[in-house]
């Protein structure tokens, strides 16, 4: 069964452009719309790989990061955030908070599912 | 049709983002320290120059870096928000809208002085004063070094919350196994004894050999994730390699730039957050065009549902019946429900007049407060699509018109600033959209020297202060004075007024002199179901809204024989001209011998239509007309009746215009 990856962004053209390149690779998506609806969406089901927006309405990506390290369920899941070139701090409190890894925007589609392939594994 | 282009969706995104950074722009001009504000700027700002960096939008990912720059300047309390300041945002979103409409334009030299203006008002050195339309830099892809097959070794050690973290160790050794061939040695020498081990920390190193064509960047990039927290030695085991290497690496760590909400505004922020998040989470964003194609299931359903009752009341079956009437009560709560779901708020229309004002208040150097009352009363969609020109050239006249400059107001002994109020609320089926302004009100005098000058009125005739004002909406009618750079541009009052009538509404003006004026707007709810007033003509059916209907009345032989060849009838001493759809239709069918009248009106004006018979009321789901049928004025639509057949729907508006017409050329012809 191919792998089930949770995006997470207020953006709908971001959101769209993601799972187009993730469909694309042959992975399952689901996408929440803020942190909340990630977080919610991230306990109700079971993602190999959380992919998510930092700054997002209703809580944001690094609380959304940080309540999932806290669950048991989601230790060990991947969870790359988008970041842009200018956020190294907000990489690193990112990292801090629990991620996996990042992807710089703009990305295109091969960069985004060379990363998810990365943290995937085979 | 649903768009699956993503620079389309980025564009509708794009003017949903421009809509939020107005709000809340113009929400700072009235509380420049509300941090929330600031952050909901900012966040849109940032959200635009991160998705139009994604779709090729780079003018505009450049150029609104710079506007979210100084917001994030803003609000991190390093330089206070000022009027200046939201003025400029202001004026460079309006060029970040054309970045976005056209994208290749050549925008340099706006993007160059905007910026400038912006950099002032953020009190920014000028030194930044140009932005060019670079791209922004790609995420790393780093070239591997061709430097042949070389041998490495790489000792390393994760940090101990690394698989916590959802970094999988065996993944990063899949991936140097993929580089060359390698053997992997293990490290377990400080794995706790069982009692100690928490199965999610990591504790084992690793040191492989490496014999590969790639370069160490080519390594370093298996690590680039975990590579600031780890334990990392590469050696090569072969000649030694170009030094360069480790130095591009590091200089191809991004360029730090904090973006940090400042922490002592967090709770604040995070409560707004929750607030405007809440708002956003309640809607499901769903195409015009697909609720269209819910209402016409609908209608069909609703259609279908009268053949199945006409059915049932036929039959005996006592069990059919009763399955009908569920289906015919479920079908209308299902109508019912439609009809809310295309109904969006009024504020949303509201909303830009804000802005409008607030640019007229500067073109104008008048002191203008706006207000708006009942934003939440719902209309439907179609309505306020419609309903934003006209309201837009009503907002623009108040001010223009109205409102006097503030000295003369001083000398008049009002207050200085001038109110422009717009409200709506509803009322039954309509919904009332006001404009009202406390400025000079209308100027009689002027009006009717115009309308005399452009032959709308006769010298000296007599009019009532109503028939006098209403003169403002003739086509053609435009004071000397109205022709200013404000109310000279876009529609004039009798596009508006044509506007509203179309929407099946009605416009009144009234107005005191020195004390303001008032423009109201009658709207009906919805456009997509009407009250209506079946009728047969020849073999055909009709419907007429019923909105629009006064009364009805029996034609009888006398009167229509005397009014052969002048057709008007004496209803209580007023002359109504009437058109008889028979011959109007031409459908070649003998008159019945009862025929009747429907008088219909729209507010001031009224004309009979002769029709065979009046069948009923007769709620109606209305269908435009094709495109083919496009340029048919007599008809505004059709509906499908119960027994299934169709009925065209009379256009009011267009049949009083055609009767008065007869009336006024037989006037004329004496």
């Amino acid at each position: 069964m191919s792998a089930h990856i949770l995006t997470v962004d207020d953006s709908a053209s971001i959101r769209m452009t993601t799972k187009i390149a993730l469909t694309g690779a042959g992975y399952q998506v689901t996408e929440a719309v803020d942190g909340l609806d990630g977080l919610n969406k991230a306990k109700a089901g079971q993602f190999d790989l959380i992919v998510t927006d930092l700054n997002m309405p209703n809580m944001n990506g690094l609380s959304m990061i940080e309540a999932l390290r806290k669950s048991a369920a989601h230790m060990g899941v991947p969870i790359i955030f988008l970041t842009t070139e200018s956020d190294a701090d907000m990489k690193s409190r990112a990292k801090a908070a629990g991620a996996t890894g990042w992807i710089t925007k703009p990305f295109d589609a091969e960069q985004l599912v060379k990363i998810a392939k990365k943290v995937l594994g085979k | 049709m649903t768009s699956l282009d993503p620079i389309q969706v980025f564009r509708t995104e794009a003017a949903e983002l421009f809509e939020q950074i107005e709000t809340g722009l113009l929400d700072l001009l009235n509380d420049l320290s509300d941090q929330a504000t600031i952050d909901a700027v900012f966040r849109g700002l940032h959200t635009l120059k991160g998705s139009g960096s994604m779709f090729g939008f780079e003018a505009l990912a450049a150029f609104t870096h710079h506007c979210e720059t100084a917001f994030d300047r803003v609000r991190k309390g390093q330089v206070p928000a000022t009027a200046e300041l939201v003025a400029a945002v202001l004026d460079a979103q309006d060029h970040m809208k054309a970045l976005v409409s056209t994208p290749n334009g050549d925008h340099e030299e706006a993007s160059n002085r905007l910026l400038a203006a912006l950099q002032a008002a953020a009190g920014e050195p000028s030194a930044h004063a140009t932005v060019v339309a670079a791209p922004l830099p790609k995420a790393v892809a780093a070239e591997p070094s061709k430097t042949g097959g070389k041998g490495f070794r790489i000792t390393f050690r994760l940090p101990v919350n690394a698989m916590a973290n959802g970094t999988n160790p065996l993944g990063l050794l899949d991936e140097l196994q993929e580089l060359g061939s390698c053997t992997v040695k293990a490290d377990l020498s400080t794995v706790p004894t069982l009692d100690a081990l928490e199965p999610t920390d990591l504790h084992i190193g690793w040191t492989l050999d490496l014999i590969t064509d790639k370069g160490r960047d080519a390594i370093d990039d298996v690590f680039i994730f975990v590579m600031d927290d780890m334990e990392l030695t590469v050696t090569e085991l072969a000649p030694p390699a170009p030094a360069a290497a480790q130095e591009a690496s590091a200089a191809a760590a991004p360029a730090p730039v904090a973006e940090v909400a400042a922490k002592a505004d967090a709770p604040k922020a995070q409560a707004a957050d929750a607030k405007h998040g809440a708002k956003q989470a309640e809607n499901v964003r769903v195409p015009a065009e697909r609720l269209d194609e819910l209402m016409d299931r609908v209608g069909e359903l609703v259609i279908a549902q009268s053949r199945l009752s006409q059915l049932a009341g036929s039959s005996a079956d006592i069990h059919l019946r009763a399955v009908s009437e569920d289906v015919e009560r479920l079908s209308g709560e299902l109508r019912d429900t439609m009809m809310v779901l295309r109904m969006v708020p009024v504020g949303s229309l509201f909303g830009r007049f804000r802005r409008l004002v607030h640019d007229l208040a500067r073109e104008t150097g008048k002191v203008i407060e706006l207000e708006t009352e009942g934003e939440t009363t719902e209309v439907d969609k179609t309505v306020i699509e419609r309903l934003a020109d006209p309201l837009v050239h009503l907002v623009r006249n108040s001010v223009d018109h109205g409102l006097e400059p503030p000295d003369e107001r001083v000398a008049s002994g009002k207050e200085k600033t001038g109110r422009v109020i717009l409200s709506a609320r509803q009322s039954g089926g309509e919904v009332i959209i006001t404009i009202k302004d406390d400025g000079r009100g209308v100027n009689r005098e002027r009006v009717r020297a115009k309308a005399e000058a452009s032959g709308l009125i006769q010298p000296g005739q007599m009019l009532t202060d109503q028939e006098l004002l209403q003169l403002i909406f003739q086509p053609g009618f435009s004071t000397a004075a109205q022709v200013t750079n404000l109310s000279g541009r876009g529609v004039g009052m009798d596009v508006v007024k044509k506007t509203v009538e179309a929407l099946r509404g009605i416009i009144d003006i009234r107005s005191e002199p020195g004390r303001g004026s008032e423009i109201s707007l009658r709207i009906p709810l919805t456009l997509a179901i009407i009250d209506g007033l079946l009728v047969r003509v020849g073999s055909g059916s009709y419907v007429i809204p019923l909105s629009a209907v006064e009364e009805c009345l029996e034609l009888s032989l006398e009167d229509d024989l005397r009014s052969r060849g002048r057709s008007f009838i004496s209803l209580r001493d007023n002359l109504v001209p009437f058109l008889r759809l028979r011959e109007l239709f031409e459908t070649g069918t003998p008159p019945d011998r009862y025929q009747k009248m429907v008088v219909i009106s729209t507010g001031d004006e009224r004309v009979g239509l002769v029709v065979d018979q009046i069948i009923g009321d007769h709620q109606t789901v209305i269908k435009s007309m094709s495109k083919l049928h496009h340029d048919v004025v007599t008809f505004s639509g059709a509906t499908i009746l119960g027994d299934g057949n169709v009925a065209l729907i009379l256009d009011v508006t267009h049949l009083v215009a055609v009767g008065q017409q007869q009336e006024a050329h037989l006037r004329a012809a004496g």
